[in-house]
């Protein structure tokens, strides 16, 4: 009887899943291999012909094979700008919750600023220029950790909380302080919202088109979401080579996250607290 | 002295006066002193950088350079519309061929205002590319061309571009473009196999039109095809009227700019916004007029299942590729007025290409805009892109296989029925008139209301331009 | 949490002397460099920049030139044609889709930590919308929901309920966008929750059972109080989210049919997007200060919580 039930639930989870949540992504897929003439009508039509290979193929060539390159850029932005997000968001959220003070409440009003206020692109590029980074990936780098940065310090912030301070306190009579008691004792533990961080951070710099756009223009240098300009113009669009090109660049991130999965989830019960 | 100066500005809030003076001069100081900057403040950059450094990432710039054996590439910056990259390859493929030490390396940007904002910004903060392509009319005054563009005035590179063209790419009687690509019309796109099967013809006034649309409506057939999701494409039936607003009011584009005439009190002006209400009170829309897209309402057009779509000829050559019937099925009028005797077509001019004044190869970007306001280049165009519409090149023609809307809108030319749009002859167009009239033309806002909205809306542009005035 | 912690019996002999050491050490065991490298980042790229912006404000700017202007683009701000709709929309936007994803995404977090066997197909099905670019999320929902083709109206006819034109009325087109968000946004939520519920120590539970509590008492009593790191972020992030929201509306309804569906930030972008530098700024500021006003008094009302847990 009970396994009956649960078997239910998950039938009826499934269920949902799959129409809330697939049927939208199918409808990607399916565009995407469409001919562009049926693509056009935008509704949820079985394909009548199967032009997959060559979709595929002039989304790959487009702009003299602009998304190869363009995975690589992306991979690199978003290695680079996630690895110093982390580092530097959870160092300072640690001082910033375990210090209280006027300190703490002016980065707390900073951190809730930084979600609040748009970035200023045009001040932005001329600070960049006199500091020589403009059109440089290490200045779209550290564009990207200085926008994201609030984000993971809340989320860092928030978790720390949790973490009891007699950990410190014991960390400390070891004589261990600073930068080794946050790396070797509390850093570990952070694991379940480290990941998340992770997560987030790397979709949003992997997503973002606006400041690549501005800050490292070119097509050499086009990220991921840059391409989906390649089909899409104020006059005109080729719906079926930008669903393809959308679904090929959202497939990778899927497949990483379905491959990393387990590992995420292996990850967060070791880094669980025992109380 | 500079470099303190911009320290102070980097490391502490600016006053006000030191700051609008590091605007001003913004591009050559940055120049000069870029160099001395990076150091400090890779030293206060500190770990940061260092982190950076050690992760060995290296910056891709684009730009122009001058190689050893003399050859030199040009950057040339252009919108991502299938006809303006395709128009563009043919000009470029073309010019350097006959120009071999030349390489040309074009570089794509969105358009539509998300375009004007790149446009802009790359201007301002001395990065555009050697040639760029961008619209003619007001959209280059924005980009104040005295303090960031070549003067051409009077250069050899002006020598083949028609004396008509001129206007639309001078500010403060100094001009700065040559035309690329074609003319085209605005008004209504139509459908000829229709026309022919029902017995229409083409309407002069309205009221034609009107009546028109009625037999259309009862023989199935959606009357005029409208696709709000663009919102752009419902400007048409407004902006498209102008050639019978200058007709009833010759002295409006004048009166206009400087705030002495508006849209809703001028009569021959509100009619554009009366139109769009009155096609959608009468039912005359497709279905789903809301949410459709411009792509759509094309397809709708050329298979027949519209008559009417207000539109742009411009969004026919991309078509002809995949439904050929597009060339010759499809046909071009006017927006229609109230007197037949004065019956003409509203015109938008074709983009230009210019050359920023911050590039290192003046030479050779004159030299490829010398040849594109050539015939040569115009031959080179029509191979790749049907036309259009007209160019604006003198001894250039349009190809004699050219597309059905091309030669009804060469035929207004030709009689001399046709005037620029109010955008190409008045710096002041409201930024929120697509908003607006998807109101009128979806019921929500009544005609006169909206021209009322949309007169506040220019007061609003122009004071932001500083017009005298407002 | 933390008074909780603190609560369980620490009677051991030396904690005096450890209370002493921990004063002295504060310190060192927590020095402000750690901020260090964030606040550099932060300062020179983002503050920096935002502070020049705001001097801009108070000025009519082209990005070429900028003439002084005073408070001008305020009062042209505040008498913008739509600020009321946009006004009411932005709150209306930001309540529905941060509480619908506070609220599924806490049930999705129980759900796929529990001991469900496709939890791990689910996870990724959850978190699938979270990866796609808003553009394209934007252009599948507007063909899903057109009135004639669209899947959804399909689906409601074979049921025998007749659609609307969801996307093309005013009165179901923001709530739609909204809907549409929270598809998009829950996935982060959850994942969120997930960390959330994962650093819940497993001796609660054990002491929830032993005690033979029920599932609706382990949730009541332990997984809701104390997965409340995650509730505070959700709340601020998806909330603020909501307040500076327009890329959604501007990919589907572009704040249409009209001005219907305007948000104060959809507003600030259609006039950064006419090149009226000075006036978009000006309103971005006006935004900063609403959403502080709204915020600052939740973060502090939030943040107390946390403590108290």
């Amino acid at each position: 009887m009970r396994a009956l039930k649960r078997f239910g639930a998950e039938a009826v989870a499934l269920v949902l899943a799959t129409v809330i949540f697939l049927v939208p992504f199918s409808f990607m897929v399916l565009t995407a291999v469409k001919d562009e003439v049926q693509s056009l009508d935008l509704d949820f039509a079985w394909p009548a012909n199967w032009p997959v290979v060559e979709n595929f193929v002039r989304v790959v060539e487009a702009r003299d094979y602009v998304l190869l390159r363009a995975y690589v850029n992306s991979t690199i932005l978003t290695v680079a700008s996630v690895a110093l997000i982390v580092v530097f968001a959870a160092m300072a959220a640690f001082v910033l919750q375990r210090r209280p003070g006027r300190v703490a409440r002016v980065a707390d009003f900073l951190v809730l600023s930084g979600l609040i206020i748009p970035p200023a692109i045009v001040p932005t590029i001329w600070l960049l220029q006199a500091l020589g980074l403009f059109k440089t990936m290490p200045g779209l780098v550290l564009i990207e950790v200085a926008f994201n940065l609030s984000f993971a310090m809340l989320l860092f912030k928030a978790f720390i909380a949790a973490v009891p301070r007699e950990l410190d306190e014991a960390a400390m009579i070891d004589g261990c302080g600073g930068l080794r008691l946050f790396f070797q004792v509390v850093f570990p533990l952070l694991r379940p919202v480290t990941i998340t961080v992770i997560l987030t951070s790397a979709v949003a710099v992997f997503n973002d088109f606006v400041n690549p756009l501005y800050f490292l223009p070119g097509d050499d240098n086009a990220t991921v979401q840059v391409t989906l300009y390649n089909f899409q113009s104020q006059y005109n669009t080729q719906w079926n080579l930008l669903f393809m090109d959308i679904v090929l660049i959202t497939i990778p991130p899927l497949l990483m996250f379905v491959f990393f999965n387990r590992k995420i989830v292996a990850g967060m019960t070791a880094g669980a607290i025992k109380g | 002295m500079m470099r303190t100066v911009l320290q102070v500005n980097l490391l502490t809030i600016p006053s006000g006066n030191a700051y609008v003076n590091l605007h001003r001069g913004a591009l050559k100081r940055f120049k000069r002193t870029r160099r001395g900057v990076v150091k400090t403040s890779h030293r206060t950059l500190g770990t940061a950088l260092a982190v950076l450094a050690t992760a060995a990432l290296t910056s891709c710039g684009s730009g122009s350079q001058s190689a050893a054996d003399g050859s030199v590439t040009l950057s040339f910056l252009v919108d991502n519309s299938q006809a303006t990259l395709d128009t563009a390859k043919a000009l470029a493929d073309a010019f350097m061929r006959a120009n071999p030490t030349i390489k040309i390396d074009t570089e794509t940007r969105p358009g539509g205002s998300e375009g004007d904002n790149i446009v802009k910004t790359r201007l301002s903060t001395g990065d555009m590319s050697d040639v760029f392509w961008y619209n003619s009319g007001s959209l280059l005054q924005a980009l104040n061309p005295a303090q960031t563009m070549v003067d051409l005035t009077g250069d050899p590179v002006m020598a083949g571009v028609q004396k008509d063209f001129l206007p639309v790419v001078t500010q403060g009687g100094k001009v700065y473009g040559v035309p690329a690509g074609t003319a085209m019309g605005g008004g209504i796109l139509y459908n000829r196999k229709v026309y022919d099967k029902l017995g229409l013809q083409v309407p002069k006034t309205w009221a034609e039109f009107m009546a028109n649309n009625d037999k259309v409506k009862a023989a199935g057939i959606t009357p005029v095809i409208s696709t709000f999701k663009d919102t752009w494409t419902s400007q048409l039936f407004v902006l498209g009227d102008y050639y019978n607003v200058q007709a009833a009011v010759p002295a409006f584009a004048r009166d206009y700019t400087a705030g002495k005439v508006k849209f809703a009190t001028t009569p021959a002006a509100r009619a554009g916004f009366d139109h769009l209400a009155e096609v959608h009170a009468k039912g005359l829309l497709n279905e789903g007029f809301g949410t459709a897209t411009a792509d759509q309402g094309m397809k709708l057009l050329i298979e027949g299942k519209g008559a009417h779509y207000p539109m742009l000829s411009a969004q026919l050559p991309p078509l002809v590729a995949t439904m050929p019937q597009a060339a010759t099925d499809v046909g071009f009028f006017g927006v229609p007025g109230s007197d037949p005797a004065r019956n003409g077509a509203t015109i938008w001019e074709p983009a230009a290409l210019y050359v920023p004044k911050t590039t290192e190869n003046l030479d050779a970007a004159k030299k490829f805009l010398a040849f594109v306001a050539s015939p040569a280049a115009a031959d080179a165009v029509s191979k790749a892109v049907q036309p259009a519409g007209p160019y604006r090149i003198q001894g250039a023609k349009l190809p004699d296989d050219a597309i059905q809307v091309a030669k009804d809108l060469q035929a207004y030319i030709d009689k001399g029925a046709s005037a620029p749009a109010l955008e190409f002859v008045s710096p002041v167009k409201g930024p929120s008139l697509e908003q607006i009239t998807v109101a009128v033309g979806s019921g929500l806002t009544a005609p006169a209301e909206g021209a009322a909205q949309y007169d506040k809306d220019v007061e609003k542009q122009a004071k932001q331009l500083g017009l005298a005035g407002w | 949490m933390v008074t909780e912690q603190r609560a369980r019996p620490r009677a051991e002999p030396g904690a005096d002397r450890r209370r002493r050491a921990r004063a002295t050490k504060r310190r060192s065991a927590y020095p402000y460099a750690l901020y260090l490298p964030a606040a550099l980042v932060y300062l020179v790229i983002f503050l920096v920049p935002t502070v020049m912006a705001f001097y801009f404000a108070l000025t009519r700017w082209t990005l070429f030139d900028s003439t002084f202007v005073g408070l001008q683009n305020f009062r042209d701000f505040l008498s913008e044609q739509n600020l009321r709709i946009g006004f009411q929309n932005t709150i209306f936007y930001a309540v529905v889709t941060s509480g619908l994803k506070v609220v599924l995404g806490l049930l999705l977090g129980v759900l796929l930590t529990s001991k469900l066997r496709l939890r791990f197909f689910l996870r990724s099905v959850v978190f699938f919308p979270v990866l796609v670019s808003t553009v394209a999320v934007g252009f599948t929902f507007s063909a899903l929901l057109r009135p004639d083709t669209g899947l959804v109206n399909k689906a409601l006819a074979v049921v025998g309920v007749d659609g609307r034109d969801w996307l093309g009325d005013a009165a179901t087109a923001l709530l739609s966008v909204a809907l549409v968000d929270v598809w998009k946004g829950v996935g982060l939520a959850t994942v969120i929750y997930i960390a959330g519920i994962m650093s819940i120590p497993r001796d609660y539970y054990q002491a929830v059972s032993v005690d033979g509590g029920t599932a609706w008492h382990r949730f009541r009593h332990v997984t809701l109080p104390l997965s409340w790191p995650a509730t505070y972020s959700v709340i601020i992030l998806s909330f603020i989210g909501g307040l500076r929201s327009f890329d959604l509306i501007w990919t589907m309804t572009r704040g249409g049919p009209g001005f219907t569906s305007d948000t104060i930030a959809s507003i600030i972008y259609k006039q950064y997007q006419a090149g009226f530098f000075g006036l978009s700024t000006a309103g971005n500021v006006l935004l900063f200060v609403v959403v502080t006003a709204i915020v600052l008094p939740l973060n502090h009302f939030l943040g107390k919580r946390q403590v108290a847990v």
